[in-house]
């Protein structure tokens, strides 16, 4: 790539057909950039998550379309509104089933700490039944809030120790799990 | 307008003319007093025969509505009460049965007349405890089976009592538990009379959150102590003519 006159990046006049990185990084980088969200619709922030799906959003930019409704097949779940107490534990069960590594969304009020719901039938925040990696504000978000969040989640990825829980021994992914 | 003013529906439908004609079949119907459409209250065990003439003869084919009331202090303390539509006069009519027993309240059910009435009364069970004779599926609708409570009685508390989770693997798992909800000064209620500005829902008191627990002997405390309440703030404020 040429910009001002001075060669950026990889050159392959230079270094030939090998790249030289981190075992970390390139995981990272596809994890990161390939995250199949599960789509926990509860409420009215699952419209949104629709429109951020749909074209004048179009999630497929960071490589998130690919909505999966079978928790095998995806590794972020997205909790989309009011979590009760009678749908908590499918949430948990849902979450339990997806393969790792896996993340979680809070999206909007609700998922994430109630929300407006102060009452006997509402799990004030869905972070005591699944970790929840990113919270997002908003009642509901607007699809823009929802990218913001999903690209701070794949910021997150990013400072993953991927390799080493990939590679490591059992020990040793539950002392960088705590 | 009274009810059934101007109406032509075949046979009576005001609330003096229905009791006057279903007065006399029914032991113990009396009118109760209303603002909106006719209501009568009927005994337990004439709900049944009552609701069934209503709707064969009377023309109230639509069961729209099953829900109690909790009266509280009161004896009897329950009451069901029913809402039926007439859809070709468009009048609708209210039937009230006062629940005998106040600990285990329990009133036939009228699924064998209305379908409509199977998941009404199971929410008025779910919520209000209120057992339906001959119900041919009486369990609860919204809250999980297995719950121990019931939500809409007065003397349950609106952030809700500590109990476990549905579901007991899942609740050891995660050591979660359906826990009272914090308050914020809550429950947010409409100041009513006052100009839209000032009448939003809010906390009556706003001085305790999460970290900030409210006192224990709060009602006790009296003097500087006690933090002020909203009353007392819009005491303060200009108020807007509107």
């Amino acid at each position: 790539m040429k910009q001002n006159g001075t060669e950026l990046g990889y050159n392959s006049k230079v270094e030939g057909d090998v790249v030289v990185t981190k075992a970390d990084a390139v995981i990272n980088w596809v994890r990161s950039h390939s995250v199949w969200p599960m789509p926990m619709g509860l409420a009215c922030c699952a419209i949104e998550l629709m429109g951020a799906s749909a074209s004048r959003f179009d999630i497929a930019r960071f490589g998130m379309e690919v909505m999966r409704f079978s928790p095998r097949q995806s590794d972020c779940m997205i909790v989309a509104g009011t979590v009760t107490y009678k749908m908590a534990p499918a949430v948990r069960r849902i979450y339990d089933q997806m393969a790792e590594p896996k993340w979680v969304v809070a999206m909007g009020a609700c998922a994430s700490t109630g929300g407006m719901y102060r009452s006997y039938a509402t799990m004030q925040g869905v972070d005591h039944v699944v970790p929840v990696d990113v919270y997002i504000s908003g009642c509901p978000p607007r699809p823009e809030a929802l990218l913001d969040g999903m690209m701070r989640l794949q910021e997150k990825i990013r400072t993953e120790h991927s390799s080493r829980e990939l590679l490591g021994g059992r020990e040793e992914q539950m002392k960088l799990r705590a | 307008m009274s009810a059934g003013e101007g109406v032509d529906s075949g046979p009576a439908t005001g609330t003096g003319e229905l009791l006057d004609s279903l007065g006399p079949r029914f032991e113990g119907l009396e009118p109760r007093p209303t603002t909106d459409h006719p209501a009568t209250r009927c005994r337990a065990e004439f709900i049944r025969p009552l609701l069934k003439t209503l709707r064969d003869e009377y023309g109230y084919l639509m069961l729209m509505d099953v829900t109690a009331v909790d009266w509280d202090e009161e004896s009897p303390r329950f009451t069901v009460f029913y809402h039926l539509l007439n859809p070709k006069t468009a009048q609708y009519a209210r039937v009230s049965v006062d629940c005998l027993d106040d600990d285990e309240p329990e009133v036939p059910s009228v699924v064998s007349l209305f379908a409509a009435a199977e998941w009404h009364e199971r929410e008025t069970y779910d919520m209000f405890g209120i057992r339906f004779t001959d119900h041919p599926d009486l369990r609860r609708i919204l809250m999980w089976d297995g719950y121990p409570y019931f939500p809409l009685r007065k003397e349950f508390p609106l952030a809700g009592i500590e109990t476990e989770l549905p579901d007991s693997e899942v609740g050891e798992a995660t050591e979660a538990k359906v826990l009272p909800a914090p308050m914020m000064g809550g429950p947010f209620v409409a100041q009513s009379g006052q100009p839209m500005s000032a009448s939003e829902p809010r906390g009556r008191d706003e001085s305790w959150t999460e970290h900030h627990h409210r006192p224990e002997d709060f009602d006790a405390l009296e003097g500087p102590e006690q933090p002020e309440t909203l009353e007392d703030r819009s005491g303060d404020k200009p108020r807007i003519e509107d």
